[in-house]
């Protein structure tokens, strides 16, 4: 079947990619290639074909992790040629196409290298620390039932439209694996920002910032050293005017709270 | 065993008040002593976990995702319904009940129907208690837009990224028991068994996806939240994991499954681009608001653009046929799915698709651009124009966008009563994974709302019925019923793993995505079926002797996870097939081609197929027994639906 565009050639590609069996034993660089990819193609559908040639071949398929190939459930958190998600700014791995490489090119494709990231299994890593950051606070303590009607918190538009920005970070991570530091300033300031802007997010509002920043200190993420290379990755575009008003929001906190965490 | 829906006595507005006065309560010093297990965190199980725990039961949370929050829910786009009547234009719960039933073609039950439609609202008030940033009007209340052929405004909208934001609201609520304690979180964690003891729910086996182990767990009751099973038919709009197994494993420990054949096929997707392609990506419907969908009038002329000898924007108006504005002047674009997905196939059908492979139809922004100007579409569409560009390489300001029709969403499921009890007690099912609410066709951003209503607010009182009347005694997995439960897991990994043939998963999982999307996809005949039937059985004996995955059961091996899962396919298919061809009408996603009205639209047949088909295992290889819950109206007239 014809791709959509009937002048794209398929491409032949080598591809050096991190193998590693598990957690504890050492991993490796292993070279592979491909042949007749469309430039139509995923970078994921690519990795799908080399899967398939290792299959056939009797070797371990590469695992990586992927899910909605949307962009938008955060599963996808390829290093490709030193950048998180690869050269195409504003992009998940899943939504890179191979039109942007060319025939010949050499790719090399790693998983995130962060200590808080610790690998599962050759590309994938296990980004749990960012779930224990939100379980110390990235909430709005609610139950269910007896909210008040939706139109009893009005919320001026711009303000909520900023909430919004903040809450699209899609939890991948490219922010901590961009980061020489391995940071995770970003995707924290996002939840932070995102709850601090809204009024629902008012009566925890120092609590949560203090416990946030805590847990991301424990599960053993860099300081922030502000150079940016965390929102020049981010696919979904969190701005590091996030990071500022983290840094406003903990100062506040501490200065005002009685909270020791 | 005689299906007892439980439908509550009394008028349908009163009958949910009733029953949650009724049903039975846990004293609140017990609630700590039930454990109940939920399996799936999107949306529908998120909030059942959240919600259970909150109120002091045990709650263990079991994903094979990282996170709770990467959820097929996450990937919805256009929003979700409400019966709030905001914008005062008519709406009200019972408008939306009718518009469901109707839209539903006549399928579902109405009691359910009418409770979603109430608890709709408190859902909205729930998601932006918890700090979900819906669209928002100047003044700082809450923005609504029309959706899928509604004729009010009431469906709710973050961007669009509606799923996503109203999964991380279940997701922090969910973080928070989490962080509590009440709700033990097990990620990267596969359930492959129910456990059923004494011809009740208690447990499950699950695989640790890490470290391959199989593990198992005991409660007081079970509730499946584990979504839809569209990729059966391999490509579909669908996350690459979403799968059947859960369900599957349910319904050969008892479960019945109803109305597997009723699939939603989306007419706004981007169309396939080659052999390689591995999911379609919808374009959200709310494209249809503004976009004119049309295909060239002549065989000729379509031929020509097939071949790039002109281009689209070139060919002139009276070229063209916008033929779902010129067969349904009422609706005209915004006709349900269903019709515009058939109406779209039969385009091609005559010859007159578009795009190289001719499979697929336009989808054209241009009357709208020179209306309102590029900056105002781009201000609505922006990302989905970006997100199609990034995918075809071509820009939809200037070229109309292809389109063509694509599995989506699975009307069909687990059986459940107005409980959301399946038929095995104490196992329950919630969101996607159930059948309960959308009959054979569902409405635009009514899934989102489903499944929240399931989560926050029925299965938080319906198990607690049940849990009051079950001892508040400690449970452990010491029953025997877990070890063979574990036995049967284990050997059939092992199985999975010996069989060391030359075909992948992938290769009869696209096998068996092909037979179904050719026989029991979008338009349908007896005939066809039956060979599909023929074709799903003899896949299913080759790949239990031709499969090839590599590696061991104690690592990580996603070859041998999907395995698994196409496995669980195979037998799904053939249920889908017959139910197919058992049901001779056509009604909602369900499309006979013998049942049709001289115009070419759905004959359904009230008479002989008012009721919901539940279809219980009979063993392995067996032909499964059909059981009917018969469908009573008392509120709608049951007429034919008419878009024209
Ligand atoms: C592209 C797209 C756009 C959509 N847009 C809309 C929209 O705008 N409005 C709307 O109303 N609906 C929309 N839908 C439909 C809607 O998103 C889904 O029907 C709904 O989100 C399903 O929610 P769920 O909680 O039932 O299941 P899911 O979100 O699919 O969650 C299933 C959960 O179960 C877990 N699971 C499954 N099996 C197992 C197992 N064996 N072991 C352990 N865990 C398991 C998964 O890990 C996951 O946590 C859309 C669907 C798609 C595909
Ligand atoms: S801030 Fe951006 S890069 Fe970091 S996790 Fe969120 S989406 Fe990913
Ligand atoms: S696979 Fe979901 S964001 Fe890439």
């Amino acid at each position: 079947m014809a791709g959509s565009n009937p002048n794209a050639k398929p491409m032949n590609l080598t591809l050096n990619v991190w193998r590693q069996p598990n957690r504890t034993a050492p991993g490796k660089i292993v070279e592979y290639h491909v042949k007749d990819i469309s430039p139509d193609m995923s970078f994921l559908e690519m990795l799908d074909v080399l899967n398939e040639d290792l299959l056939h071949a009797g070797q371990d398929p590469v695992a990586f992790d992927h899910d909605c190939r949307e962009g938008i459930c955060g599963s996808c958190d390829l290093f490709i040629n030193g950048r998180s998600h690869g050269p195409e700014k504003g992009t998940t791995t899943c939504q890179l196409h191979m039109r942007k490489f060319s025939d010949g090119d050499t790719i090399t494709i790693e998983p995130w290298r962060a200590s808080a990231f610790p690998v599962n299994k050759d590309l994938s890593v296990d980004r749990s620390a960012f779930d224990r950051i939100i379980q110390a606070g990235g909430y709005v303590s609610v139950n269910t039932g007896g909210a008040p009607d939706g139109n009893e918190i009005p919320i001026p538009k711009e303000i909520s439209d900023r909430a919004f920005e903040a809450a699209t970070c899609i939890s991948c991570g490219a922010c901590v694996a961009a980061c020489k530091n391995a940071s995770a300033m970003l995707f924290v300031s996002a939840k932070v920002s995102q709850l601090a802007l809204l009024p629902q997010g008012q009566p925890e509002r120092k609590t949560r910032v203090e416990n946030m920043v805590a847990q991301m200190d424990k599960e053993g993420f860099g300081a922030c050293s502000n150079i940016g290379s965390c929102a020049a990755e981010c696919p979904v575009g969190i701005s590091l005017e996030n990071i500022a008003i983290l840094n406003r929001e903990f100062l506040a906190a501490k200065a005002t709270s009685n909270n020791l965490a | 065993m005689l299906l007892d829906s439980k439908i509550p006595e009394g008028p349908l507005a009163e009958k949910w008040e009733k029953h949650k006065f009724n049903v039975k309560l846990v004293n609140p010093a017990n609630k700590r002593k039930y454990d109940v297990i939920v399996v799936g965190t999107g949306l529908a199980g998120g909030a059942a976990a959240a919600s259970l725990a909150e109120l002091g039961y045990n709650v263990k949370a079991f994903t094979y995702h990282d996170s709770p929050r990467r959820a097929h829910s996450i990937a919805a786009q256009g929003g979700i319904n409400a019966a709030k009547n905001y914008q005062n234009d008519g709406d009200s719960v019972f408008r939306l009940f009718y518009d469901t039933i109707k839209g539903g073609d006549y399928r579902a039950r109405e009691a359910n129907v009418y409770r979603l439609a109430q608890v709709s609202v408190n859902i909205i008030d729930q998601c932006v208690a918890q700090g979900v940033p819906f669209a928002r009007e100047y003044g700082g209340l809450l923005a609504n837009r029309s959706f899928g052929g509604a004729q009010v405004s009431r469906t709710f909208y973050a961007r669009g990224q509606t799923g996503q934001q109203l999964l991380l609201g279940a997701y922090s609520a969910l973080s928070r028991q989490i962080a509590y304690g009440k709700v033990k979180m097990y990620t990267r964690s596969e359930m492959l068994d129910v456990v059923v003891v004494d011809g009740q729910a208690r447990g499950i086996v699950t695989r640790n996806l890490i470290t391959g182990e199989i593990e198992t767990h005991a409660a007081h009751a079970v509730v499946l939240a584990t979504g839809g099973y569209g990729n059966v038919f391999y490509l579909s709009t669908n996350a690459k994991y979403c799968n059947v197994t859960a369900a599957w494993r349910a319904h050969k420990k008892g479960a019945y499954f109803a109305n597997p054949c009723f699939t939603q096929i989306h007419p706004t997707c981007i169309p396939v681009s080659g052999d390689y392609q591995s999911k379609l990506t919808l374009m959200s419907e709310s494209l249809r608001n503004d976009g004119r969908v049309w295909v060239p009038k002549t065989v000729e002329m379509a031929e020509r653009v097939r071949q790039n000898q002109i281009k689209p924007q070139d060919i002139p108006e009276d070229e063209r046929d916008y033929f779902l504005e010129r067969k349904y002047p009422a609706f005209g674009n915004l006709v349900p799915r269903d019709v515009a997905s058939r109406n779209a196939k039969q385009m091609c059908d005559e010859g007159r698709g578009v795009g190289s492979t001719g499979l697929a139809v336009y989808l054209d922004f241009s009357d709208v651009i020179k209306r309102t100007g590029a900056e105002a579409v781009s201000q609505k569409y922006g990302n989905l124009f970006a997100m199609y560009e990034k995918i075809t390489d071509e820009n939809p300001y200037e070229r109309p966008m292809r389109i063509y029709p694509a599995v989506h969403y699975t009307m069909g499921g687990l059986w459940v009563d107005y409980n959301l009890q399946t038929t095995v007690p104490g196992l329950y099912a919630t969101g996607e994974c159930n059948f309960s609410d959308h009959g054979a066709n569902r409405l635009g951003a009514s899934a989102l709302m489903q499944g929240l209503a399931d989560g926050y607010f029925v299965i938080p009182y319906t198990i607690g019925d049940y849990l009051a009347q079950t001892p508040p005694k400690p449970v452990d997995t010491s029953h025997p019923a877990f070890a063979e439960s574990k036995a049967f897991v284990q050997a059939r990994t092992e199985r999975l793993l010996s069989i060391k043939g030359t075909r992948t998963p992938t290769q009869f999982h696209k096998a068996l995505g092909h037979i179904m999307w050719e026989y029991c996809g979008m338009a349908r005949t007896a005939e066809g079926l039956k060979h599909a039937k023929a074709e799903i059985q003899k896949l299913r004996q080759e790949f239990w002797q031709d499969l090839k995955i590599t590696g061991t059961g104690e690592e990580l091996n996603q070859a041998l996870e999907n395995a698994g899962r196409v496995a669980d396919f195979l037998e799904l298919g053939e249920l889908m097939v017959d139910d197919a061809l058992h049901r001779n009408e056509s009604c909602g996603g369900h499309f006979r081609e013998e049942y049709q009205t001289p115009e070419g639209e759905a004959l359904r047949n009230d008479d002989e197929f008012a009721y919901v088909a539940a279809w219980e295992y009979q063993g392995d290889n067996q032909p499964e027994k059909l059981n009917k819950e018969e469908l009573t109206f008392e509120n709608v007239k049951l007429t034919q639906r008419s878009y024209k």
